[in-house]
């Protein structure tokens, strides 16, 4: 069994209930989105180095070329720059590309065409062009995957006007999200996280979007709001579903979008709670967990009765062995010292 | 200072017993489309000291025979793409004059709404479908537009204009070769003019480069014509053109040019001594109007009646573009937050 394999095999999610409706998988419902808007739109294309391959993009991407064909699912030349502005090229021209990548670090690669082109071509061209085009990656943690191999870069993404950026949490999400990026008209980019691909969850069948820009409730408390996306959202909601037994009720929001961001459920929460804990699957500065402290602070500043408080990435690259590892990233236990700490507890 | 790039070819020497292949009409087309791009030229750099056209300006004067060759065999359903270096293109495309200067005045009635400038003009009417101010930028989204067209099943061919150092960008090489992978309807047309802002080539590439025969290495068609000889231009860029729309794949076309402006700006800044004065002199003896309108004159198809009409109707056309653009309204603060996001 592959090294990373034996990582994500082992991590444990709470089992939806069956009851509730169709349970899937995290790849099968980004399978799901993808084969739908296949279907339903010819405009629509997937790219990647790799979609076609037996490990099929973590398996969302399994079985698409052999339904829709070659023209429509292919892989691509190693060329991120070259195959972004191709991306970006042909949605101007009444394309809906899907463009997917193993990891966020490869995006890194294509960043003129992305920021310097596809984010600001609307604008530019005074919206005579638009980029609708989905990028898509997800976010590697653990087992070696190293410096080069774990980087989150939504923070250095937040700053670009012009781009919308997606994390998911939930199978549902996944599909939801996607489905609803492939029909907005801007470059949407969806960070997935690799951990998250073990998780199963109650996805509907058939068409149906989760909208961007709206986060949601995973639970609620009075003591203090919890906001964040992605993984490290899901270790801050496990958190918070133990500590409730310590006698700290969480509201824990899911921002969903990190770009735009949902202001408003935000703003309800923390006038309520008075406290404020950002979490990010990134380094804390400068991105998405400093963005939502400078909202507190801006905005809410007399409602809040606490410091406004960070999990995230130490300011320090990610290393590759397993034990400094440990040290890196944030677990539900450090998460935990953190909202007691906040509550007084 | 010898002269370092010398003009290397042969211009209409050979062409005279070919010119009866072409109407006269279509002949004189070229050379009022290539006047029409000087005389603008010429009215912006005169007016460029004034300070109301408040954009970088990268004047094309000495290259219009590669924007208007390249254009003539091109409908405005093909799409064109380029870089910095616009105006040329844009005219010759088609581009609306008034829309171009009104951007240039930064006005709200400017093509891009002043959000382009010079080095961002579009009017997708006729087909020129965007530019990047970024060396090399474009050349990837001319290749996706390229793959849209071919997904599409569309009769349409998409060019996308380059400098020499544009193919020394990464993404050059990665556009070339995705375009031969897929054969895909795109025509990659090099501008060689020797200079990139004030690096001479032979600073930024080894002699034993030579553009056009790099670029087939990548398993296109690849073909090196005179850039200052419009018909010749022309008759490449129709056989890539027709290459293109049967489903052969993409071209690449080399043509060596002489700005005898400076990079960017008003006038020419050899005498700062990054290239000699005589070599821009040498270049200026065939200027590619001027070769092409003794070109023409031989073959009894123009004469100096006919031009200064032309010059008198194309510069009354120029004068009144500028009054419209200097009268046109200003953008407002709220136009600054428009079309940021596609709904």
């Amino acid at each position: 069994m592959p090294w990373d394999e034996g990582l994500i095999n082992r991590l444990v999610y709470e089992a939806p209930n069956p009851a509730e409706g169709r349970v899937l998988s995290y790849p099968k419902a980004v399978n799901e989105a993808l084969a739908i808007a296949l279907a339903h739109d010819p405009s629509v294309f997937v790219l990647g180095q790799g979609v076609d391959d037996p490990s099929a993009m973590f398996g969302t991407t399994r079985g698409l070329q052999e339904k829709f064909g070659p023209q429509r699912v292919f892989d691509t030349p190693l060329s991120e720059e070259g195959m972004m502005g191709v991306s970006t090229g042909a949605a101007m021209n009444g394309m809906r590309p899907v463009y997917l990548h193993n990891r966020p670090d490869f995006i890194l690669l294509a960043m003129n065409q992305l920021v310097t082109h596809a984010a600001k071509m609307h604008f530019m061209d005074h919206g005579q062009t638009s980029v609708p085009m989905v990028v898509w990656a997800a976010i590697g943690r653990g087992w070696g995957s190293g410096a080069q191999h774990s980087q989150a870069i939504q923070g250095m993404l937040l700053g670009v006007p012009g781009l919308k950026i997606v994390m998911p949490s939930t199978p549902f999400d996944a599909k939801g999200l996607m489905l609803s990026a492939i029909e907005d008209n801007n470059p949407v980019l969806i960070f997935e996280h690799r951990w998250l691909m073990r998780k199963d969850g109650i996805v509907p069948e058939g068409f149906y979007t989760v909208p961007l820009g709206k986060g949601v409730h995973r639970r609620r408390g009075n003591d203090l709001t919890i906001a964040g996306a992605s993984h490290t959202l899901e270790l801050a909601l496990q958190a918070a579903n133990k500590l409730a037994a310590e006698g700290i009720e969480a509201d824990v929001i899911d921002l969903r979008t990190v770009k735009p961001l949902d202001e408003t459920i935000l703003e309800e929460s923390v006038r309520k709670t008075g406290r404020l804990l950002a979490v990010d699957t990134a380094w804390a500065i400068g991105g998405v967990c400093a963005e939502l402290g400078c909202l507190a602070a801006e905005k809410w500043f007399r409602h809040l009765r606490a410091p406004v408080r960070r999990i995230g990435l130490p300011d320090v690259p990610a290393p590759a062995g397993y034990t400094l590892e440990q040290f890196y990233y944030p677990d539900v236990e450090r998460i935990s010292g953190v909202i007691r700490d906040m509550c007084g507890k | 200072m010898p002269i370092r790039y010398p003009y290397a070819g042969t211009g209409f020497r050979d062409w005279t017993k070919r010119v009866g292949q072409y109407d006269r009409e279509f002949l004189l087309r070229l050379y009022r489309s290539m006047l029409r791009i000087r005389i603008i030229e010429e009215e912006i750099e005169k007016r460029y000291h004034e300070d109301q056209m408040k954009t970088p300006i990268h004047l094309v004067i000495g290259q219009e025979a590669t924007s208007v060759g390249c254009c003539a065999a091109l409908t405005d359903a093909d799409l064109l793409y380029s870089s910095h270096r616009t105006h040329g293109n844009y005219l010759a495309k088609g581009g609306d004059l008034k829309a171009m200067l009104s951007e240039m005045f930064c006005r709200a009635n400017g093509c891009a709404g002043s959000r382009g400038g010079s080095m961002h003009l579009i009017d997708k009417k006729v087909g020129m479908a965007g530019t990047s101010a970024v060396v090399g930028g474009a050349i990837p989204i001319a290749t996706g537009a390229a793959l849209a067209t071919k997904m599409q099943k569309l009769d349409r061919v998409c060019v996308v204009f380059l400098g020499e150092a544009g193919a020394e960008e990464g993404v050059t090489s990665e556009s070339l070769n995705f375009a031969a992978l897929k054969q895909l309807p795109v025509i990659y047309f090099c501008e060689n003019n020797f200079y990139s802002v004030q690096s001479p080539l032979a600073t930024r590439q080894h002699p034993g480069r030579v553009v056009w025969k790099w670029a087939a290495t990548y398993g296109m068609p690849a073909v090196l014509v005179d850039g200052t000889n419009v018909l010749a231009v022309y008759e490449a860029a129709k056989e890539a053109v027709k290459r293109a729309r049967e489903g052969g794949g993409p071209t690449f076309i080399e043509a060596p040019v002489y700005r005898f402006r400076a990079h960017g700006g008003a006038g020419d800044d050899s005498k700062s001594g990054y290239r000699d004065v005589a070599e821009r002199e040498a270049w200026e003896r065939i200027c590619p109007i001027r070769t092409y309108h003794e070109f023409l004159e031989r073959a009894g198809l123009l004469n100096a009646q006919v031009r200064k009409q032309m010059e008198q109707e194309i510069l009354d056309e120029t004068l009144a573009a500028f009054t419209h653009a200097m009268n046109s309204p200003n953008p407002v603060e709220a136009d600054l937050y428009r079309n940021v996001y596609a709904s």
